[in-house]
């Protein structure tokens, strides 16, 4: 009987290894089932000696555990492998593009408004707006421009009566700003702002500027310079070196241009900075003590700086954009690449 | 203002200084260059010469062979020329090979029908120049030089002309009238490179033959607050000629055409010292008299130029007994102008108040040099320095007879600026550490005396009032790099933006997350765009705000309404082939005050468009989605009486309090086709704001459901009339409180329901808070919702 168990084994481990899929349960039925062979053998116990009948028990569910045991490892091993061969034929070409999701794009022109408006938050600045349709008085008067001076020519200006215009920049909302708000003032004020120019390459009458005002006991010219430069470094890149002219502006006193280095050719000279090395980013100076004391504020007890940039020359000379009309076309396929 | 570096060496000394480095430096100091030019550059290899023999040529009826002594340049040189101005002892320009001429000619040796020309005779045309600057000589011919060149045969006509010259281009800011000046652009130069400056006292003989100024003239001023003082002298038997080379050229790189003696050396002086001058005709002046007085309403003046002026009372004018004869500060009257045989000048050097001239110059549209100088405020000072110069001029020239004596009315002269010294305080606003005795050099170099802790400030400069422009001077001086950046030592203060910008931007994000693109447009509109957008002729929005000088009738009002911007965008993206074009703009919408002299209400208003793939569920989902967001329950009902949009696909949006939250649809073909669409576009007006007011900032958390819910779906056969709002009001009514969504599955159509007809799916989730409902509680629901909708809309379950 142990010999029959044995042989049992040896020619069921034989018949699973070689079994397939399909024939496996065969296999298990034919030696484990309740006709099967190990079984039937099991069932001639009762010939057996008391002394042989657990030996030969053990020895028989032994065989069974292992029977088994190669029965579900066979099981495991088809799998296994009718699994690798269906993932292997769901091969997918990688490169045809994904689905789109298509996804709508934000103007250029905002892109940057909102970086500018970062940068300037992030050194406790906050936003403030006005109106665009403006008293002469804000827009002029208030800024140390009186009525027929020579620097309104400068900025010709769409008026909708004598005393009501469209106004030329956006530093009216910094009067305005001075006249409800004490010390210590940091603001910066984005906007539309229009002027007479006809429509070309370089000229458009309306566009964005970004003013900034500063005002607080103390407040130096040097305050002005480490603020613009930090603004540059983090607009333009870490390496950027900023550079003041003097210039003239009736609401500020010093005043000044201010360049920054070229960051296509860092200063080397190149088409974007015309040789130079230097674009004109923004105007800026002290503000003058007529404005502050226009608007209440003392100017022998605070002091304060101002600054102003057109967006759509930054956005401009960032993106190599060379056509402001481009701004104000929208065509798709110029918004499309931003 | 134009600088020609010969003029400004009679001042100051910088000769030494390269073009290059003098541009700099005067930039750094703050009169900021332009640019600049060197004249007669292109100008090689031409000297003077003469001539010294002529024969014909023997193969021509024109060209003529000269023979030319040019000096060291050679004595027998034969050049053949085509002009017949040519006559032996002539003195005469030569190109000489390898010459160069202006517009890159260049001058070789070659021949002329086979005779030997080395080189070529040039007209002024050839050199550049013009028949303003080379007065009396031909100008199809060759240029026949003065006499006086005799002795310098060989020489560069370069250096025989006066040719040579930098024009250094500057852009004066309008606070610096003293600037447009080569005197005060010596000063600043003198002052940016530390060299001595001064500037000669006009020394003027007279004609001391016991003739006195007041045989000829009597001035008065009427109105002192428009004129702040009037010089005046005469000159007697003029001599009108063209000026001498020395000052033509000096005119012409300053870019003022030369005229005659006169006439240049008003303009000479107006250059030189920065005051304009005027010259009159003493025979025109009726009365012997001068009366500076404003016009009277309706009087009327003919302008030099020969146009005619109505004038009044805001102008101010120079008359003598009878008439107006000069418009003060703007432009002489043709009644009075000097001619060929002009015999006696009175010359005027005045100060006139800049804003009155400003306003004159421009009501009568004429700014002329003279204004625009004017205009930013001369200094009283200046009127008798300029006359003196001029009048020695005019004996330096031997112009006429200067006659003895001066007038100058002066009514009131203004003190002197004086301001504090406070050297610790300038530097304490600039954040530098520039020296005391810095400080006073450059004050006092640029005319100011500092005494005892004050500064006096020259009249010359009346934009120097307060503690500011000192600092300025001292530190562009000093130097703007030299500023050390600083961190503001003040007070921290919170940076942001507001709740309402934060949400604008949080829109732009969700609408670009939709596909949306983002524009901006104009905020001015042609007034014919509401007729385009078929807006209702008596919509209150007809009303803007008006440009009184717009550009042109494209961009003369403000709009009250962004849908023309937005159609106009998508028309553009459609001629460009643009296809499924999706846009939005947050755009500013003007709204007049109905008093004209307020400001007019600006409002934000959301616009979106669309076209291609896209329908009027498209743009309903856009604005759902802003609306879910920001968790407003809004209500969208048919509108059918907008003329911009599709009478059946138009829908308001209310928010529950009755607020108008803005509308959107399909706008009408007959709008779509003004733009030139002919297939459907999809738009949506959003009252931003209103929006804004209903947005629930804050949101706060209910607890998730603990059981399960349970579904029931609905069909219906109804006509198509019937909206699933409605049905869907009734079945969430019907169910009650159990009720958490009612939402629509599907829609059917088909030949099988019938024309009108249409199959509506509808799902009802019921779920309670605190239990698992029961099939028999669903079932009741269910029960009552098949009732309201078989007695309210007559619907009963599709078989």
């Amino acid at each position: 009987m142990k010999e029959k168990l044995t042989e049992i084994r040896e020619s069921a481990l034989k018949a699973i290894d070689t079994a397939t899929e399909a024939t496996l349960e065969q296999v298990k039925v034919r030696y484990l089932g309740k006709k099967g062979e190990l079984t039937a053998v099991l069932r001639g116990m009762g010939s057996l000696t008391p002394e042989e009948r657990p030996k030969i028990g053990q020895l028989a569910n032994e065989i069974r555990e292992s029977i088994e045991n190669a029965i579900s490892k066979k099981i495991r091993d088809v799998q296994t492998k009718a699994l690798e061969r269906k993932l292997k034929a769901e091969k997918l070409d990688v490169t045809i593009p994904g689905t789109a999701l298509p996804a709508g794009h934000i103007h250029p022109l905002t892109k940057v408004q909102r970086d500018l408006e970062n940068i300037f938050i992030g050194m406790g600045f906050q936003v403030v707006e006005g109106p665009e349709v403006e008293l002469d008085y804000y827009n002029f008067q208030a800024l140390n421009i009186p009525e027929n001076h020579p620097a309104r020519d400068t900025q010709d200006t769409f008026y909708i009566t004598d005393k009501i215009l469209l106004r030329s920049q956006t530093s009216p909302v910094q009067v305005r700003t001075m006249e409800h708000m004490k010390p210590p003032i940091r603001i910066i004020s984005p906007g539309r702002v229009y002027r007479s120019d006809a429509l070309d390459s370089t000229h458009s009458p309306l566009f964005h500027q970004l003013e900034g005002l500063v005002v607080d006991k103390g407040i130096t010219m040097g305050d002005l310079k480490g603020t613009l430069e930090t603004f540059a470094k983090k607009m333009f890149g870490e390496d950027t070196r900023i550079r003041f002219r003097p210039h003239h502006f009736p609401f500020t006193e010093p005043s000044a241009e201010v360049d920054a280095s070229c960051f296509v050719c860092g200063g080397k000279g190149c088409r974007l900075c015309k040789g130079e090395g230097w674009i004109e980013i923004l105007g800026a100076g002290m503000v003058h003590p007529f404005v502050l004391s226009n608007c209440g504020i003392d100017p022998e007890e605070y002091s304060g700086f101002a600054f102003g940039l057109g967006i759509e020359r930054i956005t401009m000379i960032s993106r190599g954009i060379d056509d402001i009309r481009l701004f104000y076309e929208n065509d798709q396929r110029f918004l499309n690449q931003f | 203002m134009n600088l020609s570096r010969n003029w400004l060496s009679d001042f100051v000394d910088v000769r030494d200084v390269s073009d290059h480095a003098y541009c700099d430096r005067l930039t750094a100091t703050g009169s900021k260059v332009e640019g600049y030019e060197t004249l007669a550059e292109d100008i090689e290899n031409v000297v003077v010469a003469k001539v010294t023999a002529i024969e014909r040529h023997p193969d021509s009826d024109h060209l003529w062979i000269c023979r030319l002594d040019a000096g060291d340049r050679g004595h027998d040189i034969q050049i053949v020329t085509g002009a017949q101005n040519v006559f032996v002892g002539a003195l005469v320009p030569a190109a000489l090979p390898v010459a160069k001429l202006p517009g890159d000619v260049v001058i070789k040796a070659g021949k002329l029908r086979g005779v030997e020309s080395d080189g070529m005779l040039c007209s002024f045309g050839e050199l550049n120049l013009t028949a303003h600057d080379m007065p009396g000589k031909e100008e199809n011919g060759i240029l026949i030089l003065d006499d006086d060149l005799a002795d310098k045969l060989g020489t560069d006509i370069r250096d025989a002309l006066l040719l040579r010259d930098t024009v250094v281009e500057f852009e004066i800011t309008s606070n610096r009238p003293d600037c447009l000046s080569v005197i005060g652009l010596a000063r600043e130069t003198a002052v940016s490179f530390d060299r001595p400056f001064s500037v000669p006292t006009p020394k003027v003989n007279g004609a001391n033959d016991g003739d006195k100024i007041g045989n000829y003239l009597n001035v008065t001023i009427s109105d002192p607050d428009l004129c702040y003082r009037y010089c005046a002298r005469v000159v007697k038997n003029v001599r009108i000629a063209p000026s001498p080379l020395w000052m033509r050229m000096r005119l012409r790189a300053a870019g003022v055409r030369p005229i005659n003696n006169i006439v240049d050396i008003t303009n000479y002086v107006m250059l030189e010292y920065g005051q304009p001058m005027h010259a009159f005709d003493y025979q025109c002046l009726e009365g012997s008299a001068i009366n500076v007085r404003r016009a009277t309403d309706g009087e009327t003046f003919r302008s030099l130029d020969n146009i005619d002026h109505t004038l009044d009372s805001s102008m101010l004018v120079i008359a003598d007994g009878k008439k107006a004869c000069a418009l003060a500060g703007v432009m002489g009257g043709a009644n009075s102008e000097i001619v060929d045989g002009t015999a006696t000048v009175v010359f005027e050097s005045a100060c006139f108040n800049g804003a009155s001239v400003r306003v004159t110059a421009k009501k009568n549209g004429m700014r002329t040099e003279s204004s625009s100088r004017y205009e930013k405020g001369l200094d009283p000072e200046n009127c008798m320095a300029g006359l003196e110069r001029a009048c020695e001029l005019v004996e330096l020239l031997g112009a006429g007879d200067v006659v003895d004596g001066v007038i100058d009315v002066y009514p009131s002269v203004k003190p002197l600026t004086v301001l504090p010294f406070t050297p610790a305080r300038y530097n304490a606003f600039l954040g530098t550490k520039i020296p005391e005795e810095h400080m006073v050099k450059t004050l006092q170099s640029l005319g100011c005396t500092v005494k005892d802790g004050n500064i006096t400030v020259p009249s010359y400069r009346a934009d120097l009032a307060c503690m500011n422009d000192i600092a300025e001077e001292v530190v562009r001086v000093w130097g703007y790099d030299k500023i050390e950046s600083s961190r503001m030592n003040a007070e921290t203060t919170l940076g942001g933006r507001s709740a309402k910008m934060d949400y604008e931007l949080e829109t732009e994000q969700q609408l670009t997350g939709l596909d949306l693109s983002q524009i901006h447009t104009f905020s001015f509109i042609s007034p014919k765009s509401y007729d385009k957008i078929r807006m209702p002729a008596n919509s209150p929005l007809r009303s803007s705000v008006v440009i009184s000088n717009p550009l042109g009738e494209d961009t003369s009002v403000m709009r009250t309404t962004a849908l023309p911007s937005m159609m106009e965008v998508l028309a553009r993206n459609n001629n460009f082939n643009n296809e499924n074009v999706r846009l939005f703009e947050l755009a500013t919408v003007y709204l007049p005050h109905e008093n004209p002299n307020e400001l007019p209400d600006e409002k934000r208003v959301l616009t979106i468009g669309m076209y291609g793939n896209a329908d009027f569920y498209t743009v309903k989902g856009v604005c759902e989605a802003i609306l879910n967001r920001g968790g407003i329950a809004a209500e969208f009902t048919a509108e059918t009486e907008n003329p911009s949009y599709h009478p059946g696909r138009c829908a308001t949006i209310t928010a529950e309090d009755g607020t108008y939250l803005g509308v959107l649809g399909q706008a009408d073909p007959r709008m779509a086709s003004n733009y030139g669409f002919s297939q459907p576009v999809l738009i949506a007006e959003l009252a931003f704001d209103e929006i804004f007011a209903h947005v629930k900032l804050q949101k706060t958390y209910r607890p998730l459901p603990k059981y399960p819910a349970t579904t029931r779906d609905f069909s219906f056969v109804c006509d198509e009339d019937i909206e699933v709002g409605a049905i869907e009001g009734v079945m969430k009514k019907a169910g009650g409180k159990l009720v958490e969504t009612v939402s629509l599955f599907d829609i059917y159509r088909g030949e099988q329901l019938g024309e009108g007809k249409k199959s509506v799916s509808i799902r009802v989730t019921l779920r309670a808070p605190d239990r698992t409902l029961t099939v028999e509680e669903a079932d009741k629901v269910s029960k009552k919702i098949l009732n309201d909708l078989k007695f309210k809309m007559g619907l009963t379950l599709r078989a």
